[in-house]
């Protein structure tokens, strides 16, 4: 697929969208599946390599219109039923096509108090666009309706339009909420416990909010803006936000309700504790976790060399190892930074990469090298200490594990060396420890995840959890998910004991 | 956001401040330490052990010696400015309990961070043998302090300025083969110290404490970049630490992870630094 600006795409779909409205209300299936999909337009690949600006662009309306001529709007809807909150898909696309954006946020906004988020980072080919009929009938699973962009176009619509409404707050009750963390979760969570009148903190351990969201998923797929608007829009309702606040620590978790009088806690600290492989050499200069390569660049601004104070690793040659959208944010990431040659490292092949279908496809546009079927096996450092290369093994896929994917069976004596300078490690999570370590009652499973019940309730009473700190490192929609369900809980206990 | 009380120059390079962080204060124990940023939107985020803290001024003292940017606009604040970012405690803190005798040991800055644990341990009953060293007589901090804590003080200097003219190694090797060896030891200093201290007790099979300072970003258990190698396994310093079991700590790893930006901080920082210093009129 050959680059096409923005220009070419939107003149293109004007074109076709003439063509089509006359006839929209009479369209039958066959004609909708011969409009083409509309793709994404972005920023040019070479460009892209040295800013830090948003690489997919948003539909324009023309696109968004066209694209949503494309839905069958079929009677059973399996997209539904794909979302993991259930957005009435279907319905919001028939208001796009109308051009009636204001009904069709509002949809969304019934289940998803983040569309904005959601429309730029949900892995909408393995939920919502999977099941697609019109996927399905055109039997590829990429041409189904490109569902997470039209959410995305009508989010943006109301940002751009100024048209984001305040939720309205009921009269105070004056009973109090701490929630301890500031991602995807804690944010829902404060905003439906605020909406019914309750005093709402927010208690973040890092001095800028927003979880993950801010300071792991980077500027080029995900803006701050997106994210301060989010923000702003919750301290507009009443939500007081206290930050460099870690709970555990400058405060124990008890002592929140116990000597400060939150009537019930919100736990969504997310993950934490970056995996390593435990290979030698792991702990030489030049090897880093993605959390801390990405943190220093998006949080730190370590990206802008010369303004920020933090320091990020001046790298010519890098290994990212994984293949999930750390490992992809991390690639991309070196790329900006610099770096001559990215490759990533996977045990197994494209298919099982467990990133976003798009993300795949922009790095590989950013010259990203791909190395499937390999892994690291030691990592050698020079006299000083510093990475110098990688020992990796090769693989073939052999038999499928509990997770339906075919293992990757290391092929003996396939040894190989790769000159590398910098190794990113990005092969998941364990979980959060800092509460857990400091409130002994809580009950946790094997890996650290926060026990809960189906009401996202913990083992102690009045305190909730919900995220990646009970999911382990999930996505943002789960998050969200968690969320909303706990704040039913938490607005339900204090509803019950009103006096 | 905290304000600044009190600040004092000990030493050349050495400031001391005095911090309004009232939860901090009320929560930290020996042991642990805070981050700070000078500015939220650029800065970076460092870690400092907490020297001291008064409950009833809702205050919490920081000893720090300037070796980089964010050190260097530290010191330049003064009484009422804001210092924007403080976060803390964090890490574990010092397990104090009466051991019998205990030795600690502090070279340079690190005699900061040993004051709080030493007065812990001093007033859980602890015969308590303090050696604190300094390259030069002028970098010597917090001795009428440690000398009132102490049971016994050696005090000594790289160049012989002042006190015995030693490394913090040599008494402590004495005192480790006094009849009556002590029971446990403590040393906070640079890494390189440390090390050394750790290799002179370890033939006496003395317990050895070393509290590591090592880059730091999120301070929670997140990043990884606090890593050290403990016994052959990745230890993150910020969550499971900061004191370690000196003897089993790879010290020439973790200085070689400490100066992973030394180059770059040399290049970007010190125009930088050079600047503003011309600026702000050499002071
Ligand atoms: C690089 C990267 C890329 C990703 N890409 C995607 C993607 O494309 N699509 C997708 O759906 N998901 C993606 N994810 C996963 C997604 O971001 C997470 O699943 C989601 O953010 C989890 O939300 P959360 O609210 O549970 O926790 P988090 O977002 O992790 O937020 C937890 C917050 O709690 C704070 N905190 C922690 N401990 C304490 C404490 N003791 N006291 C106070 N505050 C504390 C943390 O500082 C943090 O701000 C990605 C993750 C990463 C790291
Ligand atoms: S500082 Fe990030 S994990 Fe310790």
């Amino acid at each position: 697929m050959s680059f096409k600006n923005k220009i070419e795409l939107v003149n293109e779909a004007r074109e076709l969208l003439y063509k089509y409205l006359p006839v929209k209300d009479e369209l039958k299936p066959k004609d909708r599946m011969t409009i083409p999909l509309q793709e994404m337009p972005s920023q040019d690949p070479i460009v892209r390599r040295s800013n830090l600006e948003e690489v997919a662009l948003g539909y324009t309306e023309e696109q968004a219109r066209l694209e949503a001529m494309r839905c069958l709007q079929c009677k059973n809807k399996p997209c539904i039923a794909g979302c993991p909150v259930a957005i009435d898909i279907p319905l919001f696309i028939q208001h796009i096509v109308n051009c009636d954006y204001q009904s069709a946020i509002d949809i969304i906004k019934k289940t998803n108090l983040l569309p904005s988020i959601c429309g730029r980072v949900c892995p909408q080919e393995v939920q919502c666009q999977l099941p697609c009929t019109l996927g399905k009938s055109l039997k590829d699973v990429d041409k189904s309706v490109s569902i997470g962009r039209l959410e995305r176009f009508v989010a943006d619509w109301e940002r751009n339009t100024g048209k984001v409404s305040i939720p309205e707050v009921k009269p105070e009750t004056g009973k109090k909420v701490a929630i301890v963390g500031s991602g995807p979760a804690g944010l829902v969570v404060a905003a439906d416990v605020r909406r019914e009148g309750h005093d709402v903190t927010i208690f973040e351990a890092f001095h800028k909010l927003g979880g993950v969201t801010r300071y792991g998923i980077p500027e080029f797929r995900l803006p701050n803006y997106v994210i301060d608007q989010e923000i702003d829009t919750l301290q507009k309702m009443g939500v007081k936000i206290v930050t460099n606040y870690v709970v555990g620590r400058t405060r124990q978790l008890l002592d929140l309700m116990n000597k400060d009088g939150f009537s019930a806690i919100f736990i969504g600290t997310g993950a934490g504790l970056p995996m390593f492989m435990g290979i030698e050499g792991e702990s030489l200069v030049g090897v880093f976790s993605a959390n801390e390569y990405l943190t220093r660049a998006n949080l730190m601004r370590a990206y802008e060399r010369g303004v920020a104070d933090t320091p990020i690793y001046k790298s010519k040659q890098v290994a990212v190892l994984g293949g999930g959208n750390v490992a992809m944010d991390a690639a991309r990431m070196a790329v900006r930074l610099g770096a001559e040659n990215v490759y990533v490292v996977y045990r197994r092949t494209e298919v099982e990469m467990p990133a976003r279908k798009e993300e795949v496809a922009h790095a590989k546009e950013e010259g990203i090298e791909f190395h499937f079927l390999q892994n690291a096996k030691k990592i050698i450092g020079d006299e000083t200490g510093k990475v110098k290369a990688m020992e990796c093994l090769r693989y073939q896929l052999g038999e499928p594990d509990d997770s339906g994917r075919r293992r990757p069976v290391v092929i003996p004596n396939s040894e190989f060396i790769m000159e590398v300078d910098t190794i990113i490690v990005a092969i998941g999570n364990n979980s959060n420890p800092l509460i857990s370590q400091t409130t002994p009652e809580l009950k946790v499973n094997k890996w650290g995840n926060i026990i809960v019940d189906e009401n996202q309730k913990t083992s102690i009473e009045r305190i909730y959890a919900g995220g990646d700190i009970v999911l382990g490192a999930a996505t943002v929609i789960l998050a969200m998910g968690e969320g909303r369900r706990a704040a039913v809980s938490i607005n339900e206990l204090l509803k019950n004991e009103k006096e | 956001m905290a304000k600044v009380l009190f600040k004092k120059q000990l030493s050349k390079d050495v400031f001391l401040m005095r911090l309004e962080a009232p939860l901090i204060a009320e929560e930290r124990k020996a042991g642990q330490f805070i981050i700070l940023q000078t500015n939220e939107d650029i800065g970076e985020r460092i870690p400092l052990t907490i020297a001291d803290a008064d409950q009833k001024e809702g205050s919490i003292t920081i000893i720090f010696q300037v070796v980089g940017k964010t050190t260097y606009d530290l010191s330049q604040f003064n009484k009422g400015d804001i210092v924007p970012t403080l976060v803390g405690p964090l890490g574990k803190p010092t397990h104090i309990e009466k051991y019998g005798s205990v030795v600690g040991v502090g070279g340079g800055i690190g005699i900061a961070p040993l004051h709080p644990i030493a007065q812990a341990m001093k007033e859980a009953g602890n015969y308590l043998i303090l050696i604190i060293g300094a390259r030069t007589k002028e970098l010597l901090i917090l001795e009428d302090e440690m000398t009132r804590l102490a049971d016994e003080i050696i005090i000594c200097t790289d160049d012989g300025s002042y006190g015995r003219k030693a490394l913090v190694t040599e008494p402590l090797k004495e005192i480790c083969e006094r009849d009556k060896k002590p029971d446990l030891a403590i040393t906070i200093g640079p890494p390189v110290m440390m090390k050394y201290c750790a290799e002179t007790t370890r033939p006496f099979g003395i317990h050895t404490l070393v509290s590591l300072n090592t880059i730091m970003v999120d301070g929670t258990g997140m990043c990884g970049g606090c890593r050290v190698n403990v016994d052959g396994k990745a230890k993150f310093v910020c969550v499971d630490g900061p004191e370690f079991d000196g003897h089993k700590v790879d010290f020439d790893n973790m200085i070689a992870r400490l100066n992973s930006y030394k180059e770059l901080e040399a290049e970007s920082h010190r125009c930088r630094l050079e600047e503003e210093i011309k600026i702000r009129g050499g002071r």
